[in-house]
């Protein structure tokens, strides 16, 4: 374990930071991130404080809480109304839909459970088969091929699935041909890479001449993915880059992108704050049709209130707007009390700079 | 939500494996791994073993950094 603890070498992050600062020179570089542990990280370490002043990190859609539209959770709500019990994480339990929470008509009493994953919940369905169970699927990359284990092992006859799973590399791309967002590189997510692979992520540099570089979740790791970034933009140069390499392969994990081609398909899908995607989701394929808990219940998309009045998170979810930038940040909305989707979970950006006080943009 | 936490194979039972994080011990599912062993680093995401840990990627790439460090020090 030893070779990993070298990452939190105070005396490597120290060397890092001033190559860095030697490299960056007096240029301004602003690299995006897309990935809520990267906030944390970047965060709780204070690694915006420790970089020199020319060099700027954002953050982008990088929590699956934040980015779940009002519709999804108004579908889960609805199903919890009717008497079903919903199976989520925990994170998704506040997250505003067009009226209610999971936590608010939990506490109406319907029966909402929190469970840390989707073996969990079969195992709930199991313990409980004359209670009819949906498990509200939040997540992305990381996340989908413990789901498309379960289903294709076969699920409980009492239990379906409210797919809410999103991919992120359409995402980043949407991002890039907004135009009017200023980034010179990505930090790509290490966990979700892990999955994908790097492979996933070529077209960005290919198609947009944008620099990548798969970052670990370590200060030192960090660090090192922006001196790479730095480093490609002043040899004018834009590939793929993997410092995560103790984790992160080139083909990704292929026996979990199998699982998850087999039991789902891409399809396009809204994003908060974003709109509709291309190609940014993931469907539950025919043959396992019978899971989908849209069909099973013959749930009605609704149109979904996604950005309530005076809420800033669709500017804060793609880095242009700081938190503290929204007038609502800290005075109407704060964790305890969160009135945009960003200031909901741990991974959203407004609420890890609530919680760690600092400047975030 | 994507959090991942790495720890160490304890234990292997089929397609369950013991993980201990530091102390915390837990089970994992380890079926979306090719092969995995018994005193093998894996990263645990929702209660699945997504990655295995490479020490000696570990290894190569803080001795790659070190020497880019001094390298670029000297520059």
């Amino acid at each position: 374990m030893l070779a990993f603890k070298d990452f939190r070498s105070r005396e490597l992050a120290k060397r890092a930071l001033g190559v860095i600062e030697k490299l960056a020179a007096e240029e301004s570089y602003t690299f995006m991130h897309v990935c809520g542990t990267h906030e944390q990280a970047i965060t709780r370490h204070g690694l915006r404080s420790l970089l020199p002043a020319n060099i700027k990190l954002i953050a982008g859609p990088g929590c699956p809480v934040c980015v779940t539209p009002a519709s999804e959770v108004d579908a889960a709500v609805a199903l919890a109304e009717e008497g079903k019990v919903v199976l989520t994480y925990g994170d998704a339990l506040r997250v505003p839909g067009s009226e209610l929470s999971l936590a608010q008509v939990r506490a109406k009493g319907c029966d909402v459970r929190v469970v840390y994953s989707i073996r969990e919940a079969v195992k709930l369905a199991q313990a409980e088969p004359e209670k009819e169970m949906v498990f509200f699927s939040i997540g992305l990359d990381t996340t989908a091929p413990s789901v498309a284990a379960e289903i294709a092992r076969g699920l409980p006859e009492n239990l379906s699935i409210l797919n809410a799973l999103r991919l992120t590399v359409p995402v980043m791309e949407l991002l890039l041909g907004l135009g009017d967002l200023r980034f010179e590189g990505y930090l790509a997510p290490g966990h979700v890479s892990a999955i994908i692979g790097a492979k996933a992520y070529e077209v960005i540099p290919q198609a947009y001449g944008m620099p990548v570089v798969i970052s670990g979740f370590e200060p030192l790791d960090l660090l090192l993915s922006v001196a790479m970034l730095i480093k490609q933009v002043k040899e004018g140069s834009a590939k793929v880059e993997n410092e995560y390499s103790r984790a992160v392969s080139y083909e990704g994990n292929l026996r979990a992108q199998e699982l998850v081609n087999k039991v789902f398909e891409v399809a396009t899908t809204q994003w908060r704050g974003i709109g509709r995607v291309p190609f940014s989701g993931l469907k539950l394929r025919e043959e396992y049709a019978e899971w989908d808990a849209r069909r099973r219940y013959a749930l009605k998309e609704s149109r979904g209130v996604d950005i309530r009045p005076g809420c800033s998170c669709h500017l804060v979810i793609i880095g242009k707007l700081s938190p503290q930038e929204c007038r609502m940040f800290g005075s109407v909305c704060t964790p305890a009390k969160p009135y945009g989707p960003c200031m909901v979970s741990q991974e959203g950006t407004c609420n890890v700079a609530y919680r760690y006080s600092q400047q975030v943009v | 939500m994507c959090l991942a936490v790495p720890g160490v194979i304890k234990e292997i039972r089929g397609n369950i494996a013991v993980v201990d994080y530091g102390g915390v011990v837990k089970e994992a599912d380890i079926s979306l791994l090719e092969s995995v062993d018994v005193g093998d680093y894996v990263i645990v995401h929702v209660g699945y073993a997504i990655t295995k840990l490479s020490e000696d990627e570990a290894r190569q790439s803080i001795a790659a950094w070190k020497e880019a460090l001094e390298r670029l020090a000297r520059f």
